[in-house]
């Protein structure tokens, strides 16, 4: 791996990291190779944006998947058959009650449901300004909150992965699930943007 | 022990020597267990290699805003290992 980008300092530290991890016999290159194609196969933001249009056309599923996001995930076949390498849970947006998601200790992040994560989301900044400024942080997003909005900080210190369910937009009533899905954005799911 | 929903507790505070999850800025506050996620082993226990590492609950607590900042109105909520808490006196 990482034969691309060898002059970027991050690209040689990660080298040698791996050098030191495959040299005292810990894992193989092919090991480290399978961990991350596993981990980035199909990893999308489109596949939270499925879940979040279902759970707005169907409250049954809504329900689901607030109480069991990695059940909810399986019936989309996310995670494939093992399901998710993680605990999901999912924090739902509600008028009055707005949610975000950080994780201040590292960059914890449910990747198979909203793709990589962006550089921003790993960025000391956004890591200690997200639990602190919460309101400011979303301002410098574009995002202001009606008046009196409470904000809930989700910190993934431990082994859940949070994702927002954003509240479904105002007339969308005739919209289909792929439609509904087309109108989510990554930011909507970790809680950057309205939607 | 199995802390129930709703009860009041305090992360602990002090500096470990080993490597801990516990957010230095959550440290010594005090907040409310929403709800338990399950149980996972300490990454405390795991990063010194101390096997078998302790398998521990793991609870979802918010703390508020105003406790650990000393001011604003949001909260904040962390998953914390039980060892990680004590509860209020």
């Amino acid at each position: 791996m990482s034969e691309h980008h060898q002059d970027v300092p991050i690209a040689v530290r990660v080298r040698q990291l791996e050098e030191r991890v495959t040299g005292a016999g810990l894992v193989t290159d092919a090991d480290l190779d399978g961990v991350l194609s596993r981990l980035y196969a199909d990893a999308s933001p489109v596949n939270g944006a499925r879940m979040v249009a279902r759970a707005w056309a169907d409250p049954a599923y809504r329900q689901r998947l607030l109480a069991d996001g990695n059940a909810a995930a399986a019936e989309f076949g996310f995670g494939g058959a093992d399901g998710l390498s993680y605990r999901l849970a999912v924090v739902a947006n509600e008028p009055g009650l707005h949610n975000l998601i950080v994780c201040t200790l590292c960059s914890c992040y449910p990747v198979s449901l909203l793709g990589p994560s962006p550089s921003w989301y790993k960025s000391l900044a956004y890591r200690s300004r997200a639990v602190r400024e919460p309101a400011t942080v979303l301002s410098e997003f574009g995002l202001t909150l009606p008046e009196g909005t409470q904000i809930a900080v989700w910190d993934a210190s431990a082994e859940s992965r949070y994702m927002v369910l954003p509240l479904r937009p105002a007339g969308t009533g005739h919209l289909s699930e792929v439609g509904l899905a087309a109108l989510v954005t990554r930011n909507g799911l970790i809680g950057t943007a309205s939607v | 022990m199995t802390l129930a929903n709703g009860t009041w507790v305090r992360a602990r505070a002090g500096d470990p020597a080993h490597h801990t999850r516990l957010p230095r800025y959550a440290r010594g506050h005090v907040g409310q267990i929403l709800h338990c996620e399950g149980r996972w082993p300490l990454p405390d226990d795991r990063a010194r290699g101390v096997v078998p590492p302790r398998v521990e609950a793991v609870y979802a607590v918010r703390f508020r805003a105003f406790d650990l900042w000393g001011e604003g109105a949001h909260t904040v909520t962390l998953a914390l290992w039980e060892s990680y808490l004590e509860e209020r006196r």
